[in-house]
């Protein structure tokens, strides 16, 4: 224990200003007076200090050699993998060394303090700060037709210099329920060859787009040969479809999901079924794509095509203008 | 074992320091301040390191991200994948990309150390944003919102949802199929808000979706807007819990009006920055070994494509789970709706978001306790807020869940409907289950152990040869040093709102009545 003492006459001992209390004060009764936090973990112990010592040094040695490393790996092409390790072992080796300095070499010990203010000012500074305030709020109260209309002027104001962010984009308008389809506009496929029935087996199914604005994010539509299938079609869509042989043949839908507008591209064939791979809703293409599973509650619209005089197929009008629903999720003056 | 020559030595010392001290205290007068600062006191516990792990990350974060930001290019101009120089990924040779995708593909092939730093930038995100989470749950569970720190639990929320707001931008500025189809989703739950839903997404987009706008913006908001609010609320969030001093768990000798600790100079700061290091080191060994966003194997965005398994990072889970779980409602009437993703993308988070803000009061309300606190509850001694936290760690578990329903599915080899419909129970009945489970195991436990500033102080007992006694380890020579449960302004007092505590009282009475060993006599 004699060490302890010798090591109180460092320039570095205690006094109780230390541990948060003002020596003017009387000694809080949750505070001890006689700690001592100069003590470290192997004070007292030079061979377990060496032994410390070597572990801190072995560690950074670890930085040292993935430095030198990390330049290696950079000049060599950057694998990925040893880059990975040069760093992770460069950052640890100087983390581990880091922690074992401060845990086995330095003070550290835990010491008890008052928490001196306790987050509240005293009455004398509370009511300070009130009149303070108060200096420039009497004044304001004693005007309340000015208060009035720097309220009203500064809500105008507002508004006013709200306009900018009206630049940002385009007013919401009937383009919200418009596809680039039209009368008389070829489906084309992604690398814009136009199709003529023949080209799509039974079952079979394809992803056409509007010759004339293929990006547009609301127009892809699917092709899909039903075959013989018995599909539902109410008196208004009627014709909408390209018959083969007599049987239903060729009917187009929007691929554009009515939940939240991701493509709907899984489609099963024994069923009959397209599915939406975001949140799975299911839509049953035989009964008016309605929607038999999932979140979604409209049924995906479909477009009425027809044959052309060259014999590709075309959209006989948009979706909405054909008097089917508007293509995609919904909004709020929808209806 | 300090000699003369070391004590001259350490006196030299000292003069060195002033000489530098000095300098600055002249001009500042900043003596006083620095000290304070050097002697702050910092409890010591396993979980107060999960914000500093948050901390840790971020600033991982901030360094990549600068890095990455010097070769991205924030445009949607469409270009045909050609690259000038260097290494080229063939499978996307020809193809048709974003100007943005393609200097992501650069800066992971054609830049040395570029896919490091990409895949650091991304896993220190992943990091940064658990370790916001754990470090909420803490908080809540020890009860450490309460007053006088009702501020930072808010601002803490604030920038929790910046935080996945601009995790959520970063993952979109790729311009790959994955982000794309997010950004598709958020575009119509925006679109879905009633009244100004179409007006909000055609200012954000600048149009219709996907126009070319976006990612310039995105670009900016990532950059700039939410790194400058992030580091201006958490350097708010950090200088308030400054001032008011950390927290701390009931133990021997702690009070409400002290505070245990370890100096933040030396050891507490060079650990802190070993902890830094540390960090490090997982994100850069994560980052090697571990990919991450392989934007190269997704491709590049087409509004027509889409690929199964498309999910948002984990922390957006629980709200890609609701929208999937949510049932197929839709309102309309009058010429207007209300679609669908507006109930599960924005009413419910919004809902569940309100009520954690309102939480310190609420709590306030459940317990009438009005009174500031520095020492933590025990998750146990309040088994109702356990409850409610165990119950919405459940919910936030099951949502992220149903996120990765298809996944499920397909390594479970069951229907996926049969997952979400069970799911659609499980929402409902598992957050009820866990809070009945979290409150009984609460109450348990008070049953089996008693509180820790009741305990019995003490620790080694040592006899010396001649007759005396001195203890070693948990002890503390204070006067005060079995501060009983009901010692001034400490813990206790004005808790027993609820009648919770009733079956603990007896049997913790019965054990604080064992012997506390004392030191030296
Ligand atoms: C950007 C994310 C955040 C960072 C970097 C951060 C950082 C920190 C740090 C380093 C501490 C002190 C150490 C600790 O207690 O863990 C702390 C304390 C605190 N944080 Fe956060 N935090 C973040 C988000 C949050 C969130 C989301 C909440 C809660 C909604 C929150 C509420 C608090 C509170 C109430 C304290 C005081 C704790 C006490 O004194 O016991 N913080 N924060
Ligand atoms: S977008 Fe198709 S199910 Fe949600």
């Amino acid at each position: 224990m004699t060490d302890t003492i010798d090591e109180k006459q460092t320039p570095f001992a205690r006094n109780p200003r230390h541990f948060g209390i003002d020596p003017g004060e009387p000694w809080p009764d949750d505070v001890p007076m006689d700690q001592d936090d100069t003590r470290w973990r192997y004070q007292g112990d030079p061979k377990g200090a060496k032994k410390a010592e070597r572990r801190i040094a072995a560690a950074w040695t670890v930085t040292l050699l993935a430095s030198i490393g990390l330049a290696a790996v950079y000049v060599d092409g950057a694998n990925n993998q040893l880059a990975g390790l040069c760093w992770g072992l460069a950052f640890g080796g100087l983390g581990v060394g880091l922690i074992l300095w401060a845990r086995d070499l330095m003070p550290g010990h835990d010491v008890i303090a008052s928490r001196g203010h306790h987050n509240v000012s005293s009455e004398a500074d509370r009511i300070a700060v009130a009149e303070s305030l108060g200096r420039g709020l009497d004044p304001m109260a004693r005007r309340p037709f000015l208060l009035k209309m720097l309220g009203a002027v500064g809500g105008v104001f507002g508004l006013a210099i709200a306009f900018p962010i009206a630049s940002l984009g385009p007013r919401p308008h009937r383009n919200l329920y418009q596809t680039a389809w039209g009368k008389g506009v070829r489906a084309v496929t992604q690398d814009g060859t136009p199709i003529r029935p023949s080209e799509l087996p039974v079952n079979g199914i394809l992803t056409v787009f509007p010759e004339t604005n293929p990006s547009d994010a609301l127009s892809p539509t699917l092709l899909i040969n039903l075959g013989d299938a018995d599909y539902d079609t109410p008196p208004e869509r009627v014709g909408w479809n390209i018959p083969i042989d007599g049987k239903t043949g060729i009917v187009a839908i929007s691929k554009i999901c009515t939940h939240a507008g991701c493509p709907a591209s899984l489609y099963n064939v024994v069923t009959h079924q397209l599915v939406c791979p975001c949140h799975y809703s299911t839509f049953d293409v035989l009964h008016l794509c309605q929607p038999i599973f999932g979140p979604a509650s409209r049924g995906l619209p479909q477009l009425p095509i027809a044959v052309d005089a060259q014999g590709f197929i075309v959209a006989q009008a948009d979706y909405s203008r054909a008097g089917g629903a508007p293509v995609g999720p919904g909004f709020w003056n929808r209806g | 074992m300090s000699t003369t020559e070391e004590r001259i030595a350490a006196q030299k010392r000292l003069r060195a320091t002033r000489a530098g001290t000095d300098t600055i205290d002249e001009r500042l007068g900043s003596s006083k301040f620095l000290t304070s600062v050097l002697d702050k006191i910092f409890p010591d516990h396993w979980s107060f390191m999960v914000g500093e792990i948050a901390m840790d990350s971020l600033i991982v974060l901030i360094i990549t991200g600068i890095y990455l930001a010097l070769f991205y290019v924030p445009s949607s101009k469409e270009v045909v994948y050609a690259p000038t120089s260097g290494h080229v990924y063939i499978p996307l040779v020809g193809q048709k990309m974003s100007e943005a995708y393609q200097s992501v593909i650069n800066i992971s092939f054609n830049v040395r150390f570029g896919l490091i730093m990409r895949q650091a930038h991304h896993w220190a995100a992943l990091i940064f944003l658990a370790a916001v989470f754990f470090h909420m749950a803490r908080i809540f569970f020890t009860g450490a919102f309460r007053k006088p720190r009702e501020i930072n639990w808010i601002i803490g929320l604030l920038l929790w949802q910046i935080v996945a707001l601009e995790g959520f931008t970063g993952y979109s500025l790729p311009d790959d199929l994955l982000s794309g189809t997010g950004l598709r989703v958020i575009y119509s739950i925006i679109e879905s808000i009633p009244f100004v839903g179409t007006w909000l997404v055609y200012a954000l987009w600048g149009g219709r979706f996907p126009g070319t706008s976006l990612i310039p913006r995105l670009f900016v908001v990532h950059e700039f807007l939410f790194p400058l609010l992030i580091i201006g609320l958490l350097t708010a969030h950090l200088m308030i819990l400054w001032h008011q001093k950390h927290t701390d768990f009931p133990g021997p000798g702690k009070t409400e009006t002290n505070i245990r600790g370890s100096r933040i100079w030396p050891q507490y700061a060079l650990k802190a920055g070993g902890l830094m290091m540390l960090v490090s080191s997982v994100i850069f060994l994560l980052a090697g070994f571990v990919q991450i966003n392989p934007v190269w194997i997704y491709g590049p965005y087409q509004p027509y494509t889409v690929s199964a398994g498309a999910q948002p990072d984990w922390y957006l889970g629980w709200q890609d789970g609701a929208v999937r779980l949510w049932p197929h409602w839709e309102f309309r009437s009058f010429g207007h709706e209300i679609a669908n993703p507006f109930f599960p993308g924005l009413l419910l988070p919004g809902i569940l978001l309100g009520i954690m803000f309102a939480w310190p009061w609420i709590d306030k309300k459940i317990y009438k306790d009005y009174r500031a606190h520095n020492l933590l509850d025990r998750p146990r001694d309040k088994p109702f807020r356990t409850g409610v936290g165990a119950a919405a760690v459940t919910l936030f578990s099951l949502l992220t869940m149903a996120s990765g329903t298809d996944i499920i599915a397909n390594n479970l080899h069951v229907s996926y409907e049969a997952i979400v419909v069970a799911l659609d129970y499980l929402v409902i009945i598992g957050p009820v289950v866990a809070f009945i489970i979290a409150y009984k195991a609460c109450q348990r436990l008070q049953e089996v152990d008693f509180h820790p500033i009741q305990r019995p102080v003490g620790g080694v007992i040592y006899r010396t040869p001649d007759g005396g006694y001195h203890t070693v380890g948990d002890v503390h020579h204070g006067p005060s040093h079995d501060v009983p449960a009901d010692a001034g302004a400490s813990h206790g007092s004005g808790e027993h709102g609820s009648g919770e505590h009733g079956s603990g009282g007896a049997g913790r009475d019965s054990e604080k009545s064992v012997p506390a060993p004392s030191a030296g006599d």
